[in-house]
């Protein structure tokens, strides 16, 4: 048993969960091999820790692969509608603040149909977890270029490739003031499981993009940035306060010249690791910089990205102004109310 | 002297007592006239008489000054007897441009009062309003036979009487409207007090500004002391009290009585609300008032959009509160999906529909009643829902609750259909007593319902709902979803067989709602073979219509459908009885297709398109002639 406190400031004593207590009867129909399933393995790993009931945990999605997530999660869940998630997720959050919501979905789910929730939920500081799960495809529709996908890609829509610019989910976030910006990788289970205790334990939104294996319609889409040969060169792992290093032997460093980033080998042209960017994942800037940086000219960014000064959530300020007004109005009646300002008898 | 005392001895002006009188204050939209007549309004309740108004504005804010679409027009119909509709025909029109006077001058009826603000019949605005050059309405020899035109140039009286206020021209000129109000107060016997105390408590208290209140009080006193002293008007207007039922009274229109109705749900089920809503033309209103209310345990929330604002309801239903939505047409468009989301999860959900005229943005402030056939097939695959309609203002309290009663006991969506007329016309409202409403009992279980767990589509063999649940349950997880779900288990299911008999059991849910709503009451036509059958907002004009009718001698059968999904019990009995069903409708016969595809009845349909309720003797006279054999 571990403690937990209670709304009251009482320690109660918590269940010791393990994965399987989150781990529903249903089958898992993903395809075989698709990074959900670590993903999933990871949430499943994670919540034991974090030091809430179980009944507390709702997981809320849209549609699409990644939306089947709440059905093997053994919490409370909701499978809504396309796009939709970030708004149940603002109703229920709204409702009960106390609830650990967790919104699981795909990159056409939260970026394409759901961009426009996606975007105002950040804004408002829900407080929930996000977890995208970006695969750069429609899977779930067999195979179509979403909204994260290659310009000139070749899917069924775009059999000569597509025209469009892809979307970068980590600069929308910072541009939508999400407090709590991060990126892992669907193999990295482990890596995973740290973010997302970061972001649970952040106040407010927390946002996590997950490069994400669709081993169908997209396979291989990610593998610069997953493979143990190329990876060392192609990510950098983000520490706070420390300096950006990177490649296969740590020789390889960011480095920031008036503003804009450049790869340098340490030690060439007398170049040290003082020279190198230092992380601060407070450092709104510097967020930017980091969500601009794409193979194969730079290595991307993994982990904290930004995480803001905890600030208020969304669901306790509206809360907060509800309390206001119960204190300012102590006497008010529904009578009072359906009388309204002007009454009149008639005998 | 007071503003209450009867003209002085000397006075020239007689007195005609009048038994009701529909009057129209029209101007510029910036001149004050839905303030002008809300004070009004309010006047004529504390004199006693029955009311029914119609404020009529453009979808604009402040079209260009002037102009003919700029104009703001509000109507109020007060009578010593029961009334229903603002009026047809206006008895009196007070228009403070020619633009207004343009738009308005073909309602008043022959020998009607029309003052018209001569100053602002200059070559500049006749020309704004469209007349052309050198034509001045006011000096037309027609104008001058078939109305009394009262010329009165009350731009320069309102300056002149507030010359020594020390006040600019522009404050000045905007207390213009308080002194047409003074003028019509004058010449229908009303106290000036109840507006006096409004400008009083509004600039003074509210606002901080004693010196803008001083100047509208002037103003409105102006206006009064003009009618008596100038000896114009040849005669003054008493219309006595109406002799309505004892009680206790207030104004109430349809948007303020879903806002009351909404938070007395909440209070009845002791259950928090969430109002989710997006600014629309003519719902907006519920969302401001509901806003004010977060004391009582209402939150609103403004979302992003309108499918935002129905998920957003949803997600609070799912988290166990009364999840609601308010929308117009283009909305309910919207939110078809997650309304069809909700039917699947077998949440509660109240939608909250104030029709106007569409399609697409159509007349954003005009009404219509074209939303009946969204409202009840608007969503994909099989997805039936309860709708209800408030007939008035004051009904939309009723509807509100019982909305919320249907909602919760069933666990499905329930549509509230009001429409733009309602919605911003007023009447006055016996307060009802709080007490005799039933609460509204809602059960949230914390035990499993059966020996292998928690199942959440496990069916109430009365209602048919399905158990609600509240996350933070210890022991009941559960996952809800869009997916088809087994019967009982709620697991995912794509079985033919199960997706059949789910389908059923949704439908039979909302037809289960049948056992608590009232049956359908047939009022008058004792031996017609003809019954009116109306719903929703146009039951004001079909009541006067009828009963112009029975005073003429020919009296049909009238009912009033407020629920419109499930219908009534009765209702096939009922239509069986007349040889003749014609329903009325400001639409192309939505209620006269559900009626005949349900009872295999040959419906006659009165449909209208205009924007606005059916005039009263037009009505009328439709009906007789399908009575006298025609069909419309």
């Amino acid at each position: 048993m571990t403690d937990q406190i209670s709304a009251e400031g009482v320690a109660v004593e918590l269940p010791v969960y393990k994965a399987k207590d989150f781990t529903t009867d249903q089958d898992v129909r993903w395809c075989p091999g698709c990074g959900d399933y670590a993903v999933l393995a990871a949430v499943r790993k994670t919540l034991p820790k974090l030091g809430r009931r179980k009944e507390d945990y709702v997981f809320v999605s849209g549609i699409g692969c990644a939306a089947r997530f709440p059905y093997y999660m053994e919490t409370y869940g909701l499978h809504s509608i396309h796009g939709r998630a970030p708004a149940f997720a603002t109703g229920i959050k709204l409702a009960k603040p106390d609830l650990d919501v967790w919104l699981v979905s795909g990159d056409g789910d939260l970026l394409s149909i759901g961009g426009n929730h996606l975007i105002h939920c950040m804004r408002r500081n829900v407080g929930i977890n996000i977890i995208l799960l970006n695969n750069r495809i429609y899977g779930l529709t067999k195979g179509q270029f979403s909204p994260t996908s290659e310009k000139g890609k070749v899917t069924k829509s775009t059999p000569m490739g597509s025209l469009e610019c892809p979307l970068n989910p980590i600069a929308m976030a910072l541009g939508a003031e999400c407090g709590f910006i991060a990126r892992g990788l669907d193999i990295d289970a482990k890596f995973l499981e740290s973010l997302m205790t970061r972001g649970a334990a952040h106040q407010g939104m927390s946002f996590i993009e997950v490069y994400q294996d669709c081993n169908i319609f997209n396979h291989k889409a990610w593998f610069y940035a997953s493979q143990k040969d190329s990876r060392p060169d192609t990510t950098v792992v983000l520490e706070h306060g420390k300096p950006l290093i990177f490649g296969a032997e740590s020789q390889k460093g960011i480095r920031l010249t008036n503003g804009r980033p450049d790869v340098v080998l340490i030690g060439e042209d007398g170049i040290t690791e003082q020279d190198l960017m230092v992380h601060d994942e407070t450092n709104l800037a510097q967020a930017f910089i980091l969500s601009q940086m794409f193979h194969p000219e730079f290595p991307e960014p993994m982990g904290v990205i930004y995480a803001r000064e905890d600030s208020q959530s969304f669901e306790t300020a509206s809360r907060a102004q509800m309390e206001q007004a119960r204190e300012a109005r102590p006497n008010a009646t529904l009578e009072s109310l359906v009388h309204g300002s002007q009454t009149w008898t008639i005998q | 002297m007071t503003a209450t005392s009867t003209p002085p001895e000397h006075s020239k002006t007689s007195l005609i007592s009048k038994e009701a009188v529909a009057i129209r204050f029209c101007g510029d939209s910036g001149d004050g006239m839905q303030l002008t007549g809300g004070q009004f309004t309010n006047t004529t309740a504390v004199v006693g008489n029955d009311f029914s108004t119609f404020p009529d504005f453009p979808a604009e804010i402040r079209a260009p000054k002037g102009t003919t679409f700029g104009v703001s027009g509000f109507q109020i119909q007060f009578a010593s007897h029961n009334i229903h509709t603002p009026g047809d025909s206006i008895n009196a029109m007070v228009a403070m441009n020619p633009a207004a006077f343009k738009m308005n001058i073909e309602d008043v009826e022959p020998g009607g009062i029309v003052i018209a603000n001569d100053d602002e019949f200059n070559k500049v605005n006749l020309k704004k309003a469209g007349y052309t050059e050198e034509t001045n309405p006011l000096d037309d020899d027609e104008i001058q036979r078939r109305f009394q035109l009262f010329r009165i140039p009350i731009s320069r009286l309102t300056r002149e009487s507030l010359a020594e206020s020390g006040m600019g021209a522009k404050d000045i000129d905007r207390c213009r409207n308080m002194y047409a109000l003074g003028m019509a107060y004058w010449l229908y016997q009303r106290p000036l007090e109840p507006t006096i105390d409004h400008l009083e408590s509004y600039f003074q208290d509210k606002k901080g500004l004693p010196e803008v209140a001083a100047i509208n009080v002037r103003a409105l006193k102006a206006g009064y002391h003009f009618g008596e002293t100038a000896e114009m008007f040849p005669a003054r207007f008493e219309v006595p009290a109406a002799p309505l039922e004892p009680g206790l009274y207030r104004k109430i229109s349809g948007n303020e009585a879903l806002v009351i109705g909404l938070a007395t749900a909440s209070q009845l089920a002791k259950t928090e609300m969430l109002f989710a809503g997006y600014p629309i033309t003519p719902a907006s209103d519920i969302l401001h008032g509901l806003s004010g209310l977060k004391h009582m345990g209402v939150q609103t929330f403004q979302a992003e959009d309108e499918i935002a604002a129905v998920c957003a309801a949803i997600g609070a239903s799912f988290a166990g509160q009364i999840g609601v939505t308010g929308t117009s047409g283009p909305g309910l468009a919207l939110k078809g999906e997650a309304m069809g989301l909700a039917m699947m999860l077998e949440l509660p959900l109240v939608i909250v529909d104030v029709q106007r005229a569409g399609p697409a943005t159509g007349m954003p402030t005009k009404t219509e009643q074209a939303d009946l056939l969204q409202a009840m097939y608007g969503r994909s695959g099989e997805a039936p829902v309860i709708v209800l309609a408030a007939s008035s203002p004051s009904d939309c309290f009723d509807t509100a609750i019982e909305a919320v009663r249907l909602a919760t006991r069933h666990m499905c969506p329930v549509i509230i259909l009001s429409d733009g007329g309602i919605a911003n016309g007023a009447e006055p409202w016996r307060i009802p007593d709080l007490d005799s409403y039933e609460p509204i009992v809602i059960e949230h279980p914390t035990v499993p319902n059966s020996e292998d767990g928690f199942k959440p589509y496990v069916r109430d063999e009365k209602t048919g709902a399905r158990p609600w649940v509240i996350p933070g349950t210890p022991g009941l997880e559960h996952r809800l979803g869009g997916l088809e779900k087994e019967a009982e288990t709620g697991n995912v299911c794509y079985d033919g067989d199960n997706h059949d008999s789910m389908s059923r059991a949704r439908q039979a849910k909302i037809d289960a709602a049948a056992d608590i709503i009232a049956p359908i009451e047939v009022h008058g036509g004792v031996d017609s073979s003809t019954l009116v059958l109306g719903w929703g907002g146009t039951s004001g004009s079909i009541e006067a219509a009828v009963s112009i009718l029975s005073q003429e001698g020919e009296s049909p059968a009238y009912a009033h459908l407020r629920h419109i999904n499930p219908f009534p019990r009765n209702l096939g009995q009922v239509l069986s009885q007349y040889q003749k069903v014609i329903i009325p409708e400001i639409n192309m016969g939505q209620l006269s297709m559900l009626i005949r595809a349900r009872y295999l009845i040959d419906a006659i349909g009165i449909n209208e398109l205009k924007g606005r309720s059916f005039r009263t003797r037009e009505l009328a006279d439709r009906i007789r002639a399908i009575m006298d054999g025609g069909d419309s």
